[in-house]
């Protein structure tokens, strides 16, 4: 701590107050005894040299003398000799503890003595510490003259006479200006042009060269021109274009974009009352948006005529015969009929309903030979297909019940009873899953013969077509039981599956090979009976089979599904559907093949039945009728010269619909007078009514 | 097998498009000037085929440009310039800031500037392409020239908007190409033939705008600076097709005119105002470079096209007539506009078709004949009533000169007499498709443009309602047969019914296409399901106007009735 720091103040004090307090000069100079010769020497006081020069050596390293026994040299150049003898750490505590002038004693090194600061000193370097002034006596806030005012005084501040060079030229200035002169004798510097403000035209295509078309031209997208304006903008428009108040309100209440018009249509009475298009500036704003800020795509607009898309299919007319007409209808169930089956001869009908009854008909008279009481609502009646054996399968509940229904040739029949009483039984009996037994009393009287209860309720029965084997299908999830197949000469049971896979929808024998078809959820699996394997595997593509039929020539199956969809699969040619047809708008709930004519018809939950005309090469549809609430659907088509198909129906119907050119060798009337039947029934049925007066047979 | 993996997003699509972000930052420039680079160049983002997959997987939305058209706007000379534009308002910044005027003062002398003539040239490499172009550019100038001369923009650009849309009006008159025009509530449309291009501009009424706050003006003013450009060359080059002096100038015909105009001109601060002003009025034609002595046109011979029959000639024969006949339309007519109407639109419409026309002197410059000129035939009036009328003119509402230009012929003056009720103005670019809503109106032009006498209101009232029969019935077809369906009817068996065989066939034509319908494939069939809609609908939508319609001209004579009683 030392030197310049104090010796300012000291100097300013000087100045200030140069001999106005001798007293205060006495304390400047006691301030002074820093120095080593202690006598106070007026003289010395005024050295102008601001340095503190007792020792000479300059500025350097005070190190660098650390092993000699001065410390410099003075003005006189003698030696500045160190103290005797060096404080050492001891000296220095015991300095710290005993004296009471510690805190102010600094140690100069310089001259390698300590020096103890006076109270004034002390002071001093607290002010500076806090930043003020170091005099105690200097007033910073004392108030500022203003000699360069906007007052004009009559004296001038300055004394100062002007320069002589404002009143002579400059001697830079005309050399520079000469230089100038000189460059524009010469033509060096040329004087500004003025700016071109208007904008040149000529004819830019006055060369139109073919290699100036880039490549990016072909690529390029032009904006589409903008939509040309229809009636409703113009200012008086038909007054049908103006919009009334509802549709107003809808326009009002309508987003911006969602709009179909982006203006209100008005009427003006006269041109001169139109007013400004406040949106008119935006709209070209938007339009220059559009223009450089849409992205832009060449897409290809579809313009095909529909009708173009409707298929060629051959006229259904040309395709005949197939089922056009309304018939026959069938009373005589109270209750929702669940299944049909026809007899071989195609003579009668039978047909088990919810009503806890099989009904056994004729087919061409509509009459009811027959009416038996089964202990249940029948799920499933099936005729025996060998024409030799009068027989039908009737499902319902666990039991399946095998009916000779004593119909039609009296020696098949009697020979059908026989073909049963004749069994005889083996001499080890064998624990079947199946129970078969002979009914007694009233009930063999009806005609039943044998009854098979079964462990599960039975849905369907599906006969083998040489009569012998009978299959039924009582579906069950994951079950091993869920097929099962009689004999019913031997009265055997086999199950032919250890493990199903899935729930078993419908079962069905091939009708000329030795094939099983099992139709589950999602696949119908094709098994060899004779080899005991899987043959194929059929993907129906569809969620839940509901149906399935068999071609009698044995290459095709159909598969309705509950998901509206019908496969059509040619078992030659791939386990995938040949087509699928989605026709329907319902669930499937039958599908029925013809046996001579390529028809194969299907009835949905939606009411309707279509009769498809198929062909490899393509499928028409030919016919649809509408009907409520179809479960099973059966051709009849036992005799060639006859096509005809049956619906059966709610309330107990069975509606026949025959084809159109073959009602005479029918031979049939329409007795129907149904206030539920649709209109189009009605009227189709009435016509062909109108068209069988006029037939001689009748 | 082996060979280096393929990354993803490495070749095909995704290499082909850039986003908006990232070629900005390849040509190292701020948002603004790439909008007004892609402006000027023309460059537009491009809608990719597969977004996803250029998009690198994600499914976010954005813009693309196509990476081809990024890399050609690397080597436009235009992007120099607008960095040294940058420099140097960043320089002029700085002298402000210092405030060393002279620095500014000089620098401003200095100012950057670049011209879009290679531009236009590369973007419109031929001159059809240019004219195809010129329907935004026309509409955009026209709303320009509108603009207050303060504020918005440049005083310069307003007033080069004004002198290009003049000289195009011009050259419109010259040529005789206009089409169609059409009064609507957001302006007045013009439609005109150029050069065998159709190109229709929009022009705002005149009225101050009030400028609205959302719309970005630097926007319009770039696109205004190409248009201006492009319209300047396009004008030019019809210029001299015609043989016209560009910038054009107005012949002097009268004498004490051209010695008003000498004099006037020695003020040459006063001389390109004035001319432009004159060349507004629209009202005097055009200098030509070869002063032609009115050289009748030959009458040209007229061979087949290739691939023509006889019959497309003359049809094409036919049309070239009708045209002549309506470049004539106002041939010999002498109008006078009086100070309501909208004294340009009109003047530039009948001088399009050859009319003399004429207003007020003190309306506007270059009026040729007074209001009591004896020989005026037709004074166009848009007000309620006219205090002094002269016997040998009709005295008819400017809707009545509009509607002659759409129509191709000189409408009955009776409709449009003043204080008349006016007949409904159309829009001449509608054209009705089969099925498509025709208002009666247009009907009625029809029927007077194939030169029938219109008819008395009752039979054009039978006209209309056995069409709408027509109408009914067809869409009967289209419902099919499912709704004729009664819900209960009772039939007693044994009771013969007529067949109607007629009836009959077609329910049979119309089950056999409904079964070929429900065969159709699942894709054809959605197709055909989305036709059948947009027919429907648009079937539907011609009946409800038929409809409205019919409601309110019922309305209408019922009121006629009760004033009649009262």
């Amino acid at each position: 701590f030392k030197s310049t720091k104090e010796r300012k103040p000291k100097k300013k004090q000087n100045v200030s107050a140069d001999g106005e307090n001798q007293e205060e000069k006495v304390t400047s100079g006691s301030d002074s005894g820093l120095r080593v010769s202690s006598q106070v020497d007026e003289y010395e006081q005024d050295t102008s040299d601001e340095e503190d020069i007792r020792n000479t050596v300059g500025n350097i390293p005070m190190e660098w003398y650390k092993d000699y026994p001065h410390i410099g040299y003075d003005l006189d150049g003698k030696k500045i000799f160190k103290p005797i003898r060096n404080k050492d750490e001891l000296d220095e505590f015991l300095d710290k503890m005993e004296n009471p002038d510690y805190w102010r004693t600094i140690h100069d090194k310089m001259t390698g003595t300590d020096v103890c600061l006076s109270d004034e000193q002390v002071d001093l370097v607290h002010r500076l510490q806090q930043g003020k002034f170091g005099d105690v006596n200097f007033n910073e806030y004392e108030p500022a003259i203003d000699f360069f005012s906007n007052e004009v005084m009559i004296h001038p501040v300055t004394n100062r006479p002007a320069d002589k060079r404002s009143f002579i030229p400059s001697l830079i200035e005309k050399e520079k200006v000469g230089k100038l002169v000189h460059a524009i004798k010469m033509g060096w510097i040329k004087p500004r042009r003025p700016k071109e403000t208007a904008p040149q035209y000529y004819d830019l295509w006055a060369k139109e060269d073919p290699n100036a078309i880039l490549g990016r031209h072909k690529m390029h997208i032009p904006a589409p021109k903008m939509r040309l304006p229809g009636h409703e903008e113009s200012y008086n428009p038909p007054p049908e274009y103006l919009l009334t108040d509802e549709e107003r309100q809808v326009w009002e209440q309508q987003d911006p974009d969602e709009r179909k018009l982006s203006f209100l249509p008005q009427k003006y009475l006269s041109l001169r009352a139109v007013p400004a298009f406040s949106r008119f500036i935006q709209e070209r704003f938007e339009r220059c948006l559009d223009l450089y800020l849409c992205p832009r795509q060449r897409k290809m607009r579809v313009n095909v005529n529909p009708e173009d898309l409707i298929p060629k299919l051959p006229r259904p007319r040309d395709l005949q015969p197939f089922p056009t007409l309304q018939s026959l209808v069938y009373h005589g169930h109270s209750s929702l009929i669940r299944s049909i089956s026809i007899s071989p001869s195609g003579q009668w009908l039978v047909s088990g309903s919810d009503d806890c009854t099989v009904r056994f008909w004729e087919v061409c008279t509509t009459r009811c030979l027959k009416t038996m009481e089964v202990g249940g609502p029948v799920k499933s009646v099936a005729w025996n297909p060998a024409p030799s054996i009068s027989l039908v399968a009737v499902s319902y509940g666990e039991n399946v019940i095998l009916v000779n229904p004593g119909l039609g040739d009296r020696l098949i029949c009697s020979a059908t009873d026989q073909l049963i009483s004749s069994y005889e039984e083996p001499e080890e009996v064998k624990d079947q899953q199946v129970q078969w037994a002979v009914p007694e009393g009233k009930a063999q009287e009806q005609g039943q013969r044998l009854i098979l209860t079964h462990p599960k309720a039975v849905k369907q029965v599906s006969w083998h077509g040489r009569g012998d084997y009978l299959a039924c299908v009582m579906p069950d999830d994951g079950s091993s039981l869920q097929v099962v197949i009689h004999q019913v000469s031997r009265r055997r049971t086999q199950n032919p599956f250890h493990r199903n896979k899935g729930a078993v929808q419908c079962v069905s024998f091939h009708p000329s090979r030795p094939y099983f078809l099992v139709a589950t959820q999602r696949y119908v699996r094709v098994y060899n009976l004779i080899k005991q394997e899987l043959t194929k595997k059929l993907m129906a593509n569809c969620k839940w089979i509901s149906s399935m039929a068999v071609h009698p020539g044995g290459d095709n199956v159909i598969c309705g599904s509950y998901d509206c969809r019908l496969a059509w699969f040619d078992l030659d040619l791939s386990t995938k559907p040949y087509k699928v047809l989605r026709h329907h708008k319902k669930a499937l709930r039958g599908v029925a093949y013809h046996k001579h004519y390529p028809l194969f018809a299907s009835g949905s939950d939606d009411g309707t039945v279509i009769v498809c005309h198929g062909m490899v090469y393509n499928v028409t549809a030919c016919f649809c009728f509408s009907s409520l609430a179809l479960s099973h659907i059966s051709f009849y088509s036992v005799r060639e010269w006859c096509v005809s198909i049956f619906s059966p129906q709610l309330f107990g119907l069975i509606d026949v619909y025959i084809a159109n050119h073959i009602y005479s060798n029918l031979g049939c009337i329409v007795t129907i007078t149904l206030p539920t039947l649709s209109s189009s029934q009605v009227r189709k049925a009435s016509s062909s009514f109108a068209l069988t007066l006029h037939c001689p047979k009748l | 097998m082996g060979g280096l993996q393929k990354k993803k997003y490495e070749s095909g699509s995704a290499t082909n498009y850039i986003s908006r972000n990232k070629a900005r930052k390849k040509l190292s420039l701020s948002l603004a000037d790439f909008r007004r680079l892609c402006i000027l160049k023309g460059i537009y983002p491009h809608e990719p085929k597969h977004k996803k997959k250029v998009n690198k997987g994600s499914t976010a939305q954005r813009t693309f440009y196509l990476l081809k058209d990024i890399r050609f706007l690397m080597h436009e000379p235009i992007v120099g310039k607008f960095r040294e534009y940058k420099i140097f308002v960043r320089k002029l910044r700085k002298a402000y800031g210092k405030a060393e005027w002279g620095t500014a003062e000089k620098l401003r002398g200095n100012k950057p500037g670049y011209k879009l003539d290679h531009i236009i040239k590369e973007r419109y490499p031929t001159f059809i392409d240019a004219l195809r172009d010129v329907d935004d550019a026309l509409s955009m100038c026209f709303l320009f020239s509108t603009f207050p001369r303060t504020g918005k923009c440049h005083v310069q650009t307003i007033e080069l908007c004004r002198r290009l849309s003049v000289e195009w009006m011009n050259y419109i008159i010259t040529l005789r190409s206009l089409r169609k025009v059409f009064l609507s509530i957001k302006g007045i449309y013009y439609q005109a033939e150029v050069l065998g291009q159709i190109i229709t501009w929009l022009v705002p009424y005149q009225f101050a705008h009030d400028h609205p706050t959302d719309v970005d003006y630097r926007v319009m003013a770039t696109f205004t600076e190409l248009y201006t450009t492009l319209l300047g060359f396009i004008n030019f080059r019809l210029y001299q097709t015609l043989n016209l002096v560009y910038p054009p100038k107005v012949t002097h015909s009268q004498p004490a005119v051209m010695l008003h105009f000498d004099l006037l001109s020695e003020f040459g601060f006063y001389c390109s105002l004035l001319s432009l002003s004159k060349l507004s009025a629209l009202s005097a034609s055009l200098v030509r470079v070869v002063s032609t002595a009115e050289a009748e046109e030959a009458e040209l011979d007229h061979f087949p096209a290739e691939g023509e029959d006889g019959e497309k000639l003359a049809e094409r024969l036919k049309a070239r007539q009708d045209q002549d006949r309506q470049e004539k339309l106002f041939e010999g007519l002498k109008f006078f506009l009086n100070r309501e109407v909208p004294r340009e639109s009109l003047a530039f419409v009948l001088r399009c078709f050859g009319a003399q026309v004429s207003w007020d002197k003190s309306l506007c410059i270059g009026s040729t004949y007074d209001v009591t000129d004896e020989t005026i035939t037709h004074h166009v009036v848009d007000r309620p009533s006219l205090e002094k009328q002269y016997i040998n003119r009709y005295y008819v509402q400017p809707q009545w000169v509009y509607d002659c230009v759409n129509a191709r012929m000189l409408l009955p003056v009776e409709d449009y007499f003043v204080g008349v009720t006016l007949p409904p103005h159309l829009s001449p670019f509608v054209e009705e498709k089969e099925g498509d809503y025709v208002p009666p109106e247009k009907l009625k032009l029809l029927a007077l443009q194939k030169g029938e006498r219109p008819e008395e209101e009752e039979d054009n009232d039978d006209s209309e309602e056995e069409e709408d029969e027509d109408q009914s019935d067809d869409e009967d077809e289209l419902k099919g047969m499912e709704e004729k369906q009664a819900s209960s009817v009772k039939v007693t068996p044994g009771e013969a019914k007529p067949v109607n065989r007629q009836r009959a066939e077609q329910e049979a034509k119309a089950e056999e296409k409904r079964l070929a319908v429900m065969m159709m494939k699942k894709r054809d069939k959605y197709l055909y399901d989305k036709i059948m809609f947009g027919k429907k609908r648009s079937v539907r939508e011609a009946n409800k106007m038929s409809a409205k319609r019919k409601a309110l001209d019922e309305a209408s004579k019922a009121n006629k009735k009760k004033k009649l009683k009262k």
